[in-house]
């Protein structure tokens, strides 16, 4: 019996060793160039933002050349495609006031990029080059009284844009299993 | 007599008579003009049992969609982020993991009742059944380590507009599975072939199609399909993630007719985010009396669980409604309990927070004629 115990100990030492690596060995190491080729997915801190620049000035231009404005209107309004100017800001005008519009109710501006990056032009996505989504980024908060027309946009600055939201948005709850989706609440 | 043909012996058909199909959900053409795919809805009035048949699965894209024609051969998952091993897994390499088989609903927030809807498949048919099979999440990221905190992790399609959303990772070391199996073949591309994310009980925007990567993060990433769920109150913010205690009578409802007075058996479905359906209640007089229902079979977690209950119609109008409870104990309640709730007036229009879990009436004529009883 005593040997037994030895043995299953010895065994029961192996496996919660082993949980510190992997189990099973399947799968490769991908290379860093392949990360950064997918990592597309911008937080709000910009630590996945590319080199490149853009002003507003700048995003005009590229709004009409790449066609942006043949779904959206010339200036944001008036399109097929989602309208992207949303009411002017105005002091007695709350921003969630002003419109569900990307580039003025998203607390970051990270997110406007990234959306463009990664899913604009509609049928052409991927084929915008830095330079131009940091422009047409400038451009619609530009439009939308967010940055001045002159304001540079690159991977330092758009971090640090200050969205008309700010930080009046909900905070998100704490999941947790087998829990009530909110506190107190029957339904 | 239907003669054999080398194409029915590959892949068989249902019955000619047998004319049961999906619609565009909510007034939108799909496929578009330009062959975009947008919401469709599942036909639950002609439902039986648990499983929605891949073929007749609710759909629903980020945008409007062309549905990707992924080569399984050249399609992988990347784990990376605040991991301890960034690892790539092959199609293959997942089928060779421990794999798992669960039956999970998924429905769309945008599955929501109104007065419009003229029948169970307008008001309810964004929400659909099927038997999943894949790999724990959770097994994949014993495999890449997680890194003290990594609190979300962002999960990403491989379609044009890379759909993708910031989850909990307490959800994921909970119970998501990256699936390749559907109803015990491969998932069907407009379900995400050939790998999809399940998280089970989550509204459906977050069961990441053509999944290729997954981000392990230190704070939520905001991705546009987030930007979705951005509110200003955080009671709403929290009912727009776990779907909440939900049932529908799918026989008799809306549009359907019944020939006669006499024996029918009530028949329907119910499923929450919170878990398995502990209980099913029906009415059969507006609400006055509720009758315990039968679950049948088994009530598995954030599954469609069919219930039934017998009825005698003595030929009068009416209103039947079911509600049910879960293992958590929530009770799905009255778009007038909602309001009551949040202390705003119950009237046609008022929008019931997070997704619409709202018990819906169907109102029986005395010509036997059932009509959505909202309208």
């Amino acid at each position: 019996m005593g040997l037994l115990r030895v043995l299953s100990l010895v065994l029961l030492m192996g496996v919660s060793a082993l949980a510190q690596s992997p189990t099973y060995g399947v799968g490769r190491t991908p290379s860093a160039e392949e990360i950064r080729a997918w990592d597309i997915s911008v937080g709000p801190t910009g630590a996945e933002l590319p080199p490149g620049r853009g002003t507003a000035k700048d995003g005009a231009q590229v709004y009409v050349k790449r066609g942006c404005a043949v779904c959206h209107g010339a200036t944001g309004t008036g399109g097929p495609a989602p309208v992207l100017k949303g009411k002017p800001a105005e002091p007695t005008v709350d921003a969630w006031e002003r419109g569900r519009v990307l580039p003025v109710r998203s607390p970051f501006a990270t997110t406007v990029w990234d959306y463009i990056n990664r899913a604009m032009p509609l049928g052409r996505e991927g084929t915008l080059t830095a330079d131009e989504v940091y422009a047409l980024t400038a451009f619609l908060l530009y439009i939308n009284d967010v940055i001045p027309e002159d304001e540079v946009l690159d991977a330092q600055s758009l971090p640090k844009v200050k969205m008309p939201i700010g930080d009046g948005y909900a905070p998100l709850p704490d999941w947790k299993p087998k829990t009530r989706r909110l506190r107190g609440y029957p339904y | 007599m239907i003669k054999g043909s080398k194409e029915l012996i590959a892949y068989g058909e249902r019955s000619r008579f047998v004319t049961s199909v999906r619609i565009p959900h909510g007034g939108r053409p799909s496929p578009d003009a330009f062959g975009l795919v947008f919401h469709v809805a599942t036909p639950l009035q002609d439902s039986v049992g648990v499983i929605t048949p891949s073929s007749l699965h609710y759909v629903a894209t980020t945008r409007g969609s062309f549905i990707p024609d992924i080569d399984p051969k050249e399609h992988s998952l990347m784990i990376h982020g605040m991991v301890d091993r960034p690892l790539t897994f092959t199609m293959e390499d997942l089928k060779r993991l421990p794999s798992v088989t669960r039956l999970h609903f998924i429905e769309c927030a945008g599955n929501r009742a109104t007065p419009r809807a003229k029948n169970v498949q307008e008001s309810h048919g964004m929400t659909s059944c099927a038997e999943w099979t894949g790999v724990l999440l959770s097994t994949l990221l014993k495999e890449t380590g997680v890194k003290a905190g990594a609190s979300w992790f962002v999960a990403e399609g491989a379609e044009e507009v890379k759909g993708a959303s910031s989850m909990p990772v307490a959800k994921a070391m909970d119970d998501c599975l990256v699936c390749y199996g559907m109803n015990g073949e491969p998932v069907r591309p407009q379900q995400g072939f050939p790998l999809r994310l399940m998280v089970p009980g989550f509204e459906g925007i977050f069961s990441t199609k053509y999944l290729r990567r997954i981000k392990l993060v230190d704070r939520y990433y905001l991705n546009y399909n987030d930007y979705g769920h951005l509110d200003q109150d955080p009671k709403v913010a929290a009912l727009d993630y776990q779907i909440g205690p939900k049932s529908v009578i799918t026989f008799p409802s809306a549009g359907q007719l019944l020939p006669g007075r006499g024996f029918y058996e009530i028949s329907g479905l119910a499923w929450s985010g919170g878990g398995a359906i502990r209980s099913v209640e029906v009415s059969t007089d507006g609400g006055r009396k509720w009758n315990r229902a039968e679950i049948k079979g088994t009530a598995y977690r954030m599954a469609h669980t069919r219930f039934g209950y017998q009825w005698n119609w003595d030929g009068k109008e009416t209103e039947l409604l079911s509600r049910c409870t879960d293992e958590i104990g929530q009770v799905q309640p009255s778009r007038a309990q909602v309001a009551k709730y949040w202390n705003v007036p119950h009237d046609p229009a008022y929008r019931v927070p997070g997704l619409d879990n709202s018990i819906q009436p169907w109102r029986v004529a005395s010509d036997g004629s059932v009509h959505n009883g909202l309208a």
